[in-house]
């Protein structure tokens, strides 16, 4: 091999005049006083409210900052956003000095380069510390702070109030119970699924597999196996057939949850607005997802948004300020207000929490304790190269056994992190 | 394809120096614009297949390296490249086939047609080639949703998973990639077959010939360079093959069962920003193409047509 590979060697050098492909250059930021603060945010599907907050707070900003203008640009959240970015970090020029980005792309763009180190200027900010350390841990890459977080998403289970009681169930209290009562559902009420689950929804698994003390980077231990057999035991004729569901996604279990289809579903508090939307309004409750102990709550996945300033940026103080504007406690509560965003600052959180008892669940879920996905450039490639979907689907499908598919799924986890 | 119209009285001139030159200051222009719209490409999408070129080097973060063969030999050692490459090229040769088979069909029906059944088959096709493919696999899914879809509710399957067997979804999936480019075959061959006289085929059937006959031994052999033209594009087509699956089986199906090449190409390589690993894909994916296209054109000569 070595001498083919020479031979290539020699021919890039020879052929090609050496030219190796292109490296953007590395920008060196500034701290300028003034000029404009060009800013990233993601679109919504109904921005008007938080295109409203964010007006608010530049009002506010430029009001404390003369000199200072604020250009705020609204990206996509398709996976097209990551060739936006991508393009801000090739080319400096095009870049913004603050950005709103999804805590598990976080990875991929801080060993790209792109975000700036904020460790010591959220140490120094005085409502740094009402961050609690997990969710800052999802804004951390080799002890090193590169965003604040501003918002949070979690998951609970939405059951139907009025089915529960027609049949006289109660909500599970434990994973065991939560399939028993699944399963008499669907045969009490046959044109029904019981618990809504998805061979595509990987943050409706995790739960699981968490619980029983796996984890995504040792898919084939004895406890991650144990949990996804418990997540993939749902997905039997007797509470979500294979034939349906092994190829829902997490939107889709949404979508059967809020057209009355099943009765119980893993949605998140930001799917609240879709299931009013449906004919289940007011006929459902939410409760924290429980574990394999009874009264146990199953650790949730901790998906939200956080703020960054690009390394590249000429106003490195300025977006700094920006920042912990946006994500100060005024604006994570009028976030919340528009939105229905979870704040990430414990007391933002309690004030909210004592006005709209939706959140409760949701807010027990979190103080039990969240997690979350390996912050690595590896876990972008676990995610496109859909591997713990294509783990659970041919355990549902049988195109092969549990222990096969963990066993060939950890494999390719370990691929994907560059491990042998 | 390109003739030149040469002057009687020049043909038995002697040559003048320089002569020799003229086929390629014909073909300058066309150089002009294929070298380095489709050259440059090439050479960059070669030279990135030989380095470790990710994210992390495109912006900086990291140096760029030289790899020689490793990112061909990661793909070479891949099973799943090899099961999904032969799914693709059976795939692929399936929609060919059937493409072709709908297209020419449909082309003689169009010349028997009336006026008002031709115009309307016409802007049918018209239509379906039209629709974007994106849009036009988005109303296909639609179509064969499970529990909304007029497909189940029409046959009275409701809840009815068409996605769920892999061969089954192939069936769907292939339906609507035939439905999206047998109208350029049929519009091609249509043309071919007006441009046959009419008294060929009317001396055919005074001959005695079934419709059948003189479509196998009169149209195909008249039109074969037409044919020739419309396989090689088929081929191309659906081997590169993405939108259909990418929308409709949402990236590759249960378990990546109905992946194609390309889909493959796009979930290891680009959207894990591995661009060198991806460059190595795509020269793979392009040369057995051309391999596949020089077969064909040298099948061609063999049997002494002239494209």
């Amino acid at each position: 091999m070595k001498i083919l590979n020479w031979a290539t060697a020699g021919l890039a050098v020879l052929m090609l005049a050496a030219c190796a492909p292109s490296t953007a250059p590395q920008a060196e930021g500034g701290d300028e006083k003034s000029g404009t603060l060009r800013v990233w945010l993601y679109d919504e599907p109904n921005r008007a409210p938080k295109e409203k907050v964010v007006q608010d707070a530049i009002k506010e900003f430029t009001a404390a900052n003369s000199g200072v203008k604020v250009e705020v640009t609204y990206i996509p959240t398709t996976p097209a956003r990551h060739e936006k970015f991508k393009g801000a970090f090739n080319d400096p020029a095009s870049a913004p000095d603050v950005a709103e980005y999804g805590n598990t792309d976080l990875a991929e763009y801080v060993a790209a380069g792109g975000f700036a180190d904020l460790s010591a200027d959220v140490a120094s900010w005085s409502e740094g510390s009402d961050i609690s350390p997990t969710l800052l841990e999802s804004a951390t890459v080799d002890g090193k702070l590169y965003g604040v977080p501003w918002f949070i998403g979690v998951r609970a289970l939405y059951y139907r109030t009025d089915v529960f009681e027609e049949l006289g169930l109660l909500p599970p209290t434990s994973i065991k119970e939560l399939a028993t009562v699944a399963r008499k559902i669907r045969a009490e009420k046959p044109d029904m699924y019981g618990m809504a689950v998805g061979g595509e929804y990987t943050f409706g698994a995790l739960p699981f597999i968490w619980d029983a003390g796996g984890d995504i980077e040792k898919l084939d231990s004895a406890e991650s196996r144990e949990g996804v057999r418990a997540y993939t035991d749902l997905f039997t004729e007797d509470n979500c057939p294979p034939q349906t569901c092994a190829s829902l996604t997490g939107g889709k279990t949404v979508e059967l949850f809020a057209s009355g289809k099943a009765a119980m579903g893993l949605l998140g508090n930001f799917n609240r607005l879709a299931v009013d939307a449906g004919p289940v309004a007011g006929k459902y409750a939410v409760v924290p997802l429980s574990g394999s102990e009874n009264g146990s709550i199953a650790p949730a996945f901790a998906g939200g948004n956080n703020l960054g300033v690009m390394k590249s940026s000429k106003h490195r103080s300025l977006a700094v300020k920006f920042v912990e504007l946006l994500a100060g406690r005024t604006y994570q509560i009028k976030m919340y207000g528009a939105m229905g965003n979870l704040p990430t600052l414990t007391s933002a959180r309690e004030h909210i929490a004592a006005q709209d008892e939706f959140l409760l669940p949701f807010l027990a879920t979190v103080a039990a304790g969240t997690k979350f996905v390996p912050i690595d450039p590896a876990w972008v490639k676990i995610d496109n190269q859909k591997i713990i979907p294509t783990m659970l689907q041919k355990i549902v499908t049988k195109q092969a056994t549990l222990d096969e598919a963990t066993s060939e799924a950890a494999r390719a986890v370990n691929a994907a992190f560059g491990r042998p | 394809m390109t003739q030149v119209a040469v002057p009687t009285g020049v043909r038995n001139a002697r040559p003048r120096p320089g002569r020799a030159f003229a086929p390629w200051l014909y073909l300058l222009p066309t150089a002009a614009v294929l070298l380095p719209l489709f050259g440059y490409p090439i050479y960059m999408l070669g030279l990135l297949s030989v380095f470790d070129y990710r994210q992390a080097q495109v912006s900086g973060g990291e140096p760029t390296s030289f790899v020689g063969l490793a990112n061909y030999l990661t793909l070479l050692e891949d099973d799943r490249f090899w099961s999904i490459l032969a799914q693709t090229v059976f795939f692929a040769a399936a929609l060919v086939i059937a493409t072709l088979a709908v297209g020419a069909t449909l082309a003689v029906v169009l010349t028997r047609a009336g006026r008002w059944p031709r115009l309307l088959l016409s802007f049918a096709a018209m239509a379906a080639w039209a629709a974007p493919a994106m849009t036009g696999s988005t109303v296909w899914m639609f179509l064969f949703d499970a529990d909304l879809g007029l497909v189940n509710q029409v046959l009275g399957i409701d809840g009815f998973n068409w996605f769920y067997d892999k061969w089954m979804t192939f069936g769907v999936v292939g339906a609507t990639v035939v439905w999206h480019s047998f109208p350029f075959v049929m519009v091609v061959l249509y043309a071919g077959i007006q441009a046959i006289p009419p008294s060929v085929r009317e001396a055919a059937s005074l001959d005695g010939a079934s419709e059948w006959q003189s479509f196998w031994r009169i149209i195909v052999p008249m039109l074969r360079p037409l044919i020739t033209i419309v396989v090689i594009q088929s081929v191309i087509w659906d081997f590169k093959i993405f939108t259909q699956i990418y929308v409709m089986t949402n990236g590759g199906g249960i378990a990546g069962q109905n992946s194609v090449l390309n889909v493959y190409a796009y979930q290891t390589a680009f959207g894990s920003s591995e661009y060198g690993l991806g460059s190595a894909i795509g020269v793979v994916m392009t040369l057995i193409l051309l391999v596949i296209t020089l077969f064909y054109i040298r099948a061609l000569y063999r049997t002494g047509e002239k494209l």
